[in-house]
């Protein structure tokens, strides 16, 4: 088994773990929210905003593909609201019933447009993280990765909200009526936490598809939450979580398939798996709510979780 | 529908003269979802000072009433007004206790930082909490009797120590006004003793406090002026004149006499 660790891995992994960054942090508020399947939803619906920006601009990642995925994001919030207070069904349905027709409309549309356009539906489902790093973009001197910059751009302006908004965030997560009785309005609070997925599921989503892109959501905040009960240390978890699965997926997807005598699979796919299997070594040894320190503790019997029953 | 609202007693002692003397206003105040009325043709005057009790049977609108006043849900018609000014304009001046209930205590904060968000009003947005207001919330947190527990994560409190939690939150909020919606509710003896006597301080230094409330025995104890509420209300004034048998009747239905409701509570804590 050999292989050679050169500069293409490690732009991988540094657009993997951008991409990974930048999705943790607004996920750890949709995983307490209660909320991890909008996640999902948005990621879904962002789609024909990004078909639609390919089209009319053949380019990638532009400036008309991002105000299309925010009005998308804020569309898939807003009809989902509606559909589900005047179509009387519950909000999981109104989702499902707004995210996939949003979805199948984007991938008709990248369905008629692929003889024209290098977009295709493997690229939806788990991303081209390989190829992204072949795109260069020149700034200056430096010659960057056109996907790192842009990611890192959205990574930045996602640490910047989450900064700058953190108690407005955590307020009108955990109680929203007395968030908008302070004048903090927990309707725009979800509306901002909205705009904040959609822009970050279209720039990870050269790297990571939609469809990886919502484990990226999802799995580092809801494993942080097991290793912490302070949010602040939840939100640096469940980065470094992130950053840490772009890096152990990389890594398992160039080594774990040749040593079995397999081709080198896909690192995106590999890091949502890197991830799962980081939830489960929480899951199993996290210090403070492991299975096995609670089984300790009661001598074989599984005690209840902190806040379970009372 | 209008001869209802002039046909009720509104007692004289209530009557505004200057509106902004009044804590809370309530005009014709109607609440429906989905076209059905929750709360109807609601009439208050509530004076200073006054620790203020809203009692009547489950779905009877106490606490629509109390999120109606907060424009927490949109009115269908009437007016709210706090110290003769709409709400919007007198946020600083209400604090809110939430039912315990209505919140996931499973979130990860601990019982300071829970209590500072009463600070978050009055800091604005953007702004993060500093050393003063987390030294104002220590203060609130001492005030209910739980300085020791401020860095306990929420979800390892019993259901009394959240409660004074949420009690301590409404005191960081500074306010002159409070709406607390059932915070008697499954709480042990020495909280419920402890919530008592820090309602028996707010009332001392001036404050009016409308709490939502269940247990018909400890009403006459605990409250000197009563709503008496069911869909409409049926009586508001000083406990001592509206809290009768034949009010009660007419806000528990009537079939429901006043010991057999307590003997259903007696049923009801037994289990």
């Amino acid at each position: 088994m050999e292989f050679n660790w050169d500069s293409l891995d490690t732009w991988t992994v540094v657009i993997g773990g951008l991409s990974a960054v930048a999705a943790a942090l607004p996920g750890c508020f949709l995983v307490l929210r209660r909320m991890s399947m909008m996640g999902d939803a948005i990621s879904h619906a962002i789609l024909p905003g990004i078909a639609m920006g390919f089209l009319l601009t053949h380019t990638r990642i532009t400036v008309v593909m991002f105000i299309g995925a925010a009005c998308a994001g804020l569309l898939t919030a807003a009809f989902t609201q509606c559909i589900s207070k005047y179509g009387k069904v519950d909000r999981g349905a109104a989702m499902g019933i707004v995210f996939t027709t949003l979805f199948a409309i984007g991938l008709i549309l990248i369905r008629q447009s692929a003889q024209h356009v290098e977009l295709d539906p493997g690229c939806v489902l788990y991303g081209s993280l390989e190829y992204s790093v072949i795109d260069m973009l020149q700034i200056g001197a430096i010659e960057l990765p056109r996907a790192a910059v842009s990611i890192g751009s959205v990574m930045c302006i996602n640490i910047l909200v989450i900064t700058f908004l953190h108690k407005e965030l955590a307020i009108s997560t955990f109680d929203p009526a007395l968030a908008t009785t302070l004048g903090i309005s927990s309707v725009l609070m979800h509306y901002i936490l909205m705009v904040v997925v959609a822009v970050t599921t279209v720039a990870a989503f050269e790297a990571l598809g939609s469809i990886i892109v919502i484990a990226m959501l999802v799995v580092p905040p809801a494993t942080a939450l097991l290793l912490t009960r302070r949010l602040s240390n939840m939100l640096t978890f469940s980065a470094v979580i992130g950053m840490l699965s772009a890096f152990l997926g990389h890594l398992g997807a160039v080594a774990i398939p040749p040593a079995f005598g397999f081709q080198a699979t896909v690192s995106s796919g590999m890091m949502a798996v890197a991830a799962g299997a980081l939830f489960c070594c929480a899951w199993f040894f996290s210090p403070s709510q492991g299975l096995l320190v609670r089984l300790r503790k009661k001598g074989g019997r599984l005690p209840p979780l902190a806040g379970e029953g009372s | 529908m209008k001869s209802f609202v002039d046909d009720r007693e509104v007692p004289s002692a209530g009557r505004p003269e200057h509106p902004d003397n009044i804590p809370l206003s309530v005009h014709d105040l109607t609440v429906a979802y989905d076209r059905k009325p929750v709360i109807w043709d609601v009439e208050l005057n509530i004076p200073e000072g006054k620790l203020v009790g809203v009692i009547g049977p489950n779905g009877a609108g106490k606490s629509t009433l109390l999120r109606a006043c907060q424009d927490l849900v949109p009115k269908t018609s009437g007016e709210v007004q706090i110290y003769g000014k709409p709400y919007k304009e007198q946020r600083k001046a209400v604090g809110y206790v939430p039912q315990r209930e209505s919140v996931d205590w499973d979130f990860p904060v601990s019982a300071i930082d829970v209590v500072a968000m009463g600070t978050y009003g009055k800091l604005g947005w953007f702004r993060r909490v500093g050393k003063m207001q987390r030294k104002f919330s220590m203060e609130c947190l001492e005030r209910v009797g739980i300085p020791h527990l401020a860095d306990r994560q929420i979800s390892q409190l019993s259901g009394g120590q959240q409660q004074r939690v949420f009690l301590a939150r409404a005191l960081a909020q500074d306010a002159k006004l409070y709406f607390m919606d059932e915070p008697f509710a499954a709480v042990d003896a020495a909280t419920e003793q402890a919530i008592v006597s820090l309602l028996r301080e707010l009332n001392s230094t001036g404050k009016t406090c409308l709490v939502v409330h269940h247990d018909l025995a400890s009403v006459t104890q605990y409250f000197d002026w009563l709503v008496l509420l069911n869909m409409r209300v049926v009586a508001s004034g000083p406990t001592d004149e509206v809290f009768t048998r034949e009010n009660l009747q007419k806000t528990y239905g009537g079939k429901l006499s006043l010991l057999d409701d307590v003997a259903d509570r007696l049923r009801n804590v037994g289990r």
